[in-house]
């Protein structure tokens, strides 16, 4: 059964687009954890339900009108943390309600499409189509090669601002780049899970990976790896208990995480 | 004598207070200055105008008779220890990880252990910083400020913290970069005794400057001393 269902081509883009999104998720996500900025992908996410709602409104295809406004306001709630005295978490906040605020009152002002919104909202990962494969792959690969070209300038003004700062780093410009990329990351991820549980993937793998007291590219590979396992394992079972791959995905990863803390507390992983 | 840094008419204006006022010194190459003063009187303040974090200032600064209002180039030539090193505890980063991160240059890697061997930190390369006591995390920043070679240490309260015998090896490394290294040291400290045990000069200060000159001065005036215990101890008791 499980090798059968790898010759339909529907199984093969599910795998192929998750593992991308899943290497994407972990890679982006540590910087935005480490930074603090855990809930910041569920801000973007929820602030592309509103551009999400606006494309299917205009009959735009809607993850256009939602990287637009997603990249918007993660510029937004930069240049809200930069300009006034208010702190992150209370930024990401006011934008996460804006965001669901404004998807529901053009889903009321329209009358409907429902259907459409649910795919949005909770993933649709074995409905994505090649077109949608290609660009995800191809979303990958362009962040990961600058993930890779500017690893060094990332990690230190992730490490500690000031100091990056007297080294020469750009921390500005870094900080507003790894805003523009967790953007582009949290709607090409949303095929996979949704709107809803894509912090979950933002946040969990590095969670778990970093309770392993490993070194920044240990805790990656980690990251990636427990990653990698929830998803391709995540879209298996759905497929075969015809449940929703968002939801297994995001409960597997749960579950190394309440495996890894349960082999912490036996005192079998760094106390750090 | 060659001047690596010219601070000239430095003045910096907080909103509800004058931080800096009218501060004029130099550095020659080769100095260990100990700039001293109470709490508050704009050592850090001083320290953020000089590496370019704080651009809000009236007055010169110059690096290598360079203005760094004009050019950040002088950057690279300075190795920056913080008062206290911020990071998250849990931040997944290795000793090694964490000085890699300050190396310019991919291919000046093996730069990393002979610092590391020369701090005597080398057996903790790859434990995770946030394991580390206080006074091997401030070894590890000096390592970080020390792997692009640089001709200046600029280095804020670097001890506040940290155990007596962790202070005494620091003040040796110190006392070696800058006698065998020939590091331009730039050292703030509250404590007058280690100033006078290391730096050959002085930059006292209290919002203003009011001495600058070789320690030796500083120290063998007792007036000067006295001032300077007086003004620390009233800024003392207004703090608590």
């Amino acid at each position: 059964m499980s090798l059968e269902i790898l010759t339909f081509s529907f199984m093969q883009r599910a795998l192929i687009s998750g593992v991308a999104i899943a290497i994407l998720c972990s890679v982006i996500g540590l910087f935005l954890v480490l930074r603090r900025y855990s809930l910041f992908g569920d801000a973007i996410a929820h602030s592309s339900f509103g551009g999400i709602a606006l494309g299917l409104m205009a009959g735009v295809y809607p993850l256009w009108t939602a990287y637009g406004v997603s990249l918007a306001s993660g510029l937004i709630i930069t240049k809200i943390k930069e300009k006034y005295d208010i702190s992150g978490d209370a930024a990401i906040a006011v934008l996460l309600s804006s965001g669901i605020a404004v998807g529901l009152v053009i889903v009321g002002i329209s009358g409907g499409f429902t259907i459409d919104i649910f795919s949005f909202l909770f993933g649709s990962i074995l409905l994505v189509s090649v077109n949608e494969t290609i660009l995800i792959l191809s979303l990958t690969g362009i962040i990961l090669i600058v993930v890779l070209l500017l690893y060094r300038q990332l990690l230190y003004s992730t490490f500690n601002e000031e100091q990056a700062k007297v080294s020469g780093i750009p921390v500005e410009k870094i900080n507003y780049l790894i805003v523009f990329m967790a953007g582009l990351t949290v709607v090409t991820s949303i095929q996979l899970v949704g709107v809803l549980l894509i912090s979950a993937l933002f946040v969990i793998p590095n969670v778990t990976a970093i309770m392993y007291g490993k070194g920044f590219k240990p805790t990656a590979i980690l990251s990636i790896s427990f990653s990698i396992f929830s998803v391709v394992t995540g879209i298996f079972i759905s497929y075969i208990f015809n449940i929703t791959p968002a939801g297994t995905i995001v409960l597997l990863s749960i579950g190394l995480f309440g495996a890894t803390m349960a082999i912490k507390s036996m005192g079998l992983l760094s106390k750090n | 004598m060659l001047s690596v840094a010219e601070i000239e008419h430095l003045t910096v204006q907080y909103p509800d207070v004058k931080a800096l006022d009218d501060v004029s010194f130099t550095v020659e190459k080769g100095d260990f200055l100990g700039i001293i003063g109470p709490n508050g009187a704009g050592k850090s303040t001083l320290f953020a105008a000089m590496l370019g974090l704080n651009t809000k200032y009236k007055g010169i600064i110059r690096f290598f008779g360079q203005d760094i209002r004009k050019s950040k180039d002088y950057l690279k030539e300075i190795g920056y220890v913080p008062q206290k090193p911020i990071f998250e505890k849990n931040f997944p980063a290795t000793v090694n990880d964490v000085v890699k991160m300050s190396l310019r240059q991919e291919s000046n890697v093996d730069k990393i252990d002979e610092i590391l061997q020369q701090l005597w930190i080398h057996e903790l390369s790859q434990k995770r910083i946030g394991e580390l006591s206080g006074g091997q995390q401030q070894r590890v920043f000096i390592a970080k400020a020390l792997v692009n070679s640089p001709k200046i240490l600029i280095l804020d309260e670097p001890v506040t913290g940290i155990d007596q015998q962790s202070i005494e090896l620091f003040y040796s490394i110190l006392r070696e970069l800058n006698a065998k290294q020939k590091i331009t040291i730039i050292w703030s400290s509250h404590d007058l005794d280690a100033v006078n045990q290391l730096a050959n000069h002085v930059a006292c200060l209290n919002r203003t400057l009011f001495f600058h000159g070789e320690s030796d001065a500083f120290f063998e005036n007792d007036e000067l001393v006295k001032q300077y215990s007086e003004a620390s101890m009233q800024e003392h008791m207004h703090n608590h």
